[in-house]
């Protein structure tokens, strides 16, 4: 095996991304702050903030709280709305020449349908992530990914209204009784893989003020304190769906984080959190996933996907 | 500032802890930080990862820069001024001389300086006065008049080195308990300055509510008033969207903007005091 030569290519659907480390949606805006840190396309994908049809201003500050190996987060989907995403944001992305992965995020099934139709016609995106999982938004009913049917619906729809050509990555939450099921839904619907997880809904409360910290209340708990919900996420959602593509997220800030995801089935891994505490890690984890990869004696990635789970370990002398 | 010069000038480097000195109620925390000295300017912010790789705080703490030197005995410095309040802060503050910290500077917007020369008033709440004297040095050789309120809870709140006065024409102490200076708030006699027409623009860096009182007062006249805002950051690097505040544009529209990219030096008259942490 050529040393330097190990395959990190990662597909999903028709989109294939060289390199496996994608940004996590809502981590890394539309990519114009971490562009200051590392070139774009050195990473496999930019998964742009979630975009909603209008401007959004989100929720009152305080938004964010630190907590043990993690933080709280209560954005609620800040954005400037479609029309001036795609006229500013995504001509910078594509002159960028990474690879664009843009989440969309609706308030009704509706809505995610009329996203779709505005993302259709538009070049250099190689992929759609469709966001029914965030916990920030004033009603819990909202979120899709906590309901079979809703998720369903949401998926049908955008796959009809995109038509057979970009792939659709269903991001879900892990704060449902079975992902699985989640996960078998929207993959029938049409999704061509999975993002996996989405934050986890918390709270703190100040002890000095006596009351909730975030002013929202509730936010997504994220960083590496979510990290083995989300490797059980991915493990069990793998074992049952093998064939689809995952992306794994929660948590991750080393290479040795992003291994195990892989090994827990991901086929690709998002960095969130991570990025907050250092601008570089997307490019620190991808360069560490690859030496781990080959010091453990993988030629490729994909090798790597899920192994995990296989139960006859005897076959191959795992180094390390 | 375009997006597409998001914090140009920002790097992600190693620095060494020069010294670590404490100040009353505050630590004077030196970094090596080289050439990158060259693109601070005041009111520009670090935003430093505190605890090693495994530390269970995953977010950086963001400080105002205090001062830097162009030419200290180790090259390029910067100097922190930090009270020891949280869990972040006060590993920052055990941070001993030959330490090493990871920072990424400089962030954000700095304070703009009067083409022409002007009478500035800087005004400072709590160690909210660091970056002042810094800026003070800067008006100074540009040949404006400096004069500086400062003000804070109780004295050792109180941050004023004496190197510092050097550079202001004034310096007037107000604390409310009254243990050094005048009994009293900076504001109380915000008022009269302005009246008497000896304040051409106000530099503030301190407390939201003594920032949004300012604002109020300097509203009526006019007085240009650039105040360094505060609002908690996970990131410092604007990919968090936690940091925002309300801030009206030139067509009356409200939007959130970053306190990280389009702050922490905003013009007063902009910002909705009275929307911060209410839904816009």
């Amino acid at each position: 095996m050529m040393t330097d030569d190990i395959d990190l290519s990662a597909s999903f659907g028709s989109a294939w991304f060289p390199w496996p480390v994608f940004t996590a949606s809502g981590c890394a805006s539309s990519g114009k702050e971490l562009a200051q840190f590392f070139p774009l396309r050195e990473i496999g994908a930019v998964v742009t903030k979630s975009i909603s049809i209008k401007a959004r201003s989100g929720r009152p500050t305080p938004r964010m709280a630190e907590t043990p190996s993690g933080m709280l987060n209560s954005i609620g989907l800040q954005g400037p709305g479609i029309d001036s995403f795609l006229e500013n944001d995504i001509p910078w992305l594509v002159a960028q020449n990474t690879r664009i992965i843009v989440s969309i995020s609706g308030e009704t099934v509706d809505e995610f349908s009329v996203l779709a139709r505005r993302l259709r016609s538009v070049r250099g995106i190689c992929a759609v992530e469709v966001n029914i999982s965030c916990p920030n938004v004033e009603n819990r009913g909202l979120v899709f990914a906590c309901d079979p049917e809703a998720s369903r619906s949401v998926i049908e729809g955008v796959r009809r209204t995109l038509g057979g050509d970009l792939p659709i990555i269903a991001k879900l939450s892990p704060d449902v009784t079975d992902i699985v099921h989640i996960a078998r839904g929207v993959v029938d619907a049409g999704a061509d893989g999975l993002s996996l997880i989405n934050t986890l809904l918390g709270m703190v409360i100040n002890t000095d003020t006596l009351r909730p910290h975030l002013a929202g209340k509730t936010g997504g708990l994220s960083g590496p304190a979510i990290r083995p919900v989300a490797v059980r996420a991915v493990y069990q959602v793998h074992a049952a769906l093998p064939e689809v593509p995952i992306v794994g997220m929660g948590g991750v800030r080393s290479g040795r984080d992003a291994f195990e995801m892989i090994l827990a089935g991901a086929s690709a891994v998002a960095v969130g959190t991570a990025s907050f505490g250092n601008p570089r890690a997307l490019l620190d984890i991808q360069n560490e996933l690859k030496s781990l990869l080959k010091e453990k004696g993988f030629s490729s990635l994909k090798e790597a996907v899920g192994f995990a789970h296989r139960v006859d370990r005897t076959q191959r002398e795992v180094k390390g | 500032m375009m997006a597409s010069t998001i914090n140009k000038r920002a790097e992600q480097i190693d620095v060494t802890v020069l010294s670590n000195k404490r100040i009353g109620a505050y630590h004077q925390i030196l970094l090596n930080i080289g050439e990158l000295v060259l693109h601070c300017h005041p009111g520009n912010f670090v935003a430093i990862s505190v605890g090693d790789k495994t530390s269970s705080m995953v977010l950086r703490r963001a400080f105002a820069i205090s001062r830097v030197s162009h030419r200290g005995e180790y090259g390029g410095t910067l100097e922190l001024i930090v009270a020891p309040h949280g869990s972040g802060s006060r590993w920052l503050c055990e941070q001993g001389e030959g330490a090493t910290v990871n920072i990424v500077a400089p962030l954000g917007t700095a304070f703009g300086i009067p083409t022409n020369p002007a009478q500035a008033l800087l005004i400072g709440g709590g160690y909210g006065s660091a970056p002042l004297f810094g800026l003070a040095e800067v008006l100074k050789s540009r040949g404006c008049r400096v004069d500086m309120i400062l003000g804070a809870s109780t004295s050792n709140k109180i941050y004023a080195p004496i190197e510092g006065k050097r550079s202001v024409n004034s310096l007037k102490i107000f604390t409310e308990d009254g243990s050094t200076g005048i009994l009293g708030k900076v504001t109380d006699p915000l008022p009269s300055l302005i009246a008497e027409g000896v304040v051409d623009v106000i530099y503030s860096c301190g407390p939201m509510g003594m920032l949004s009182a300012i604002s109020a007062i300097a509203q009526s006249s006019q007085v240009v008033h650039q105040c360094a805002v505060e609002e908690s950051m996970a990131c410092g690097i604007g990919i968090c969207m936690t940091c925002v505040i309300p801030v009206v544009d030139a067509t009356g529209v409200i939007s959130m903007l970053r306190t990280c990219i389009e702050g922490p030096v905003m013009d007063g008259s902009t910002v909705q005091w009275d929307l911060v942490g209410k839904v816009v």
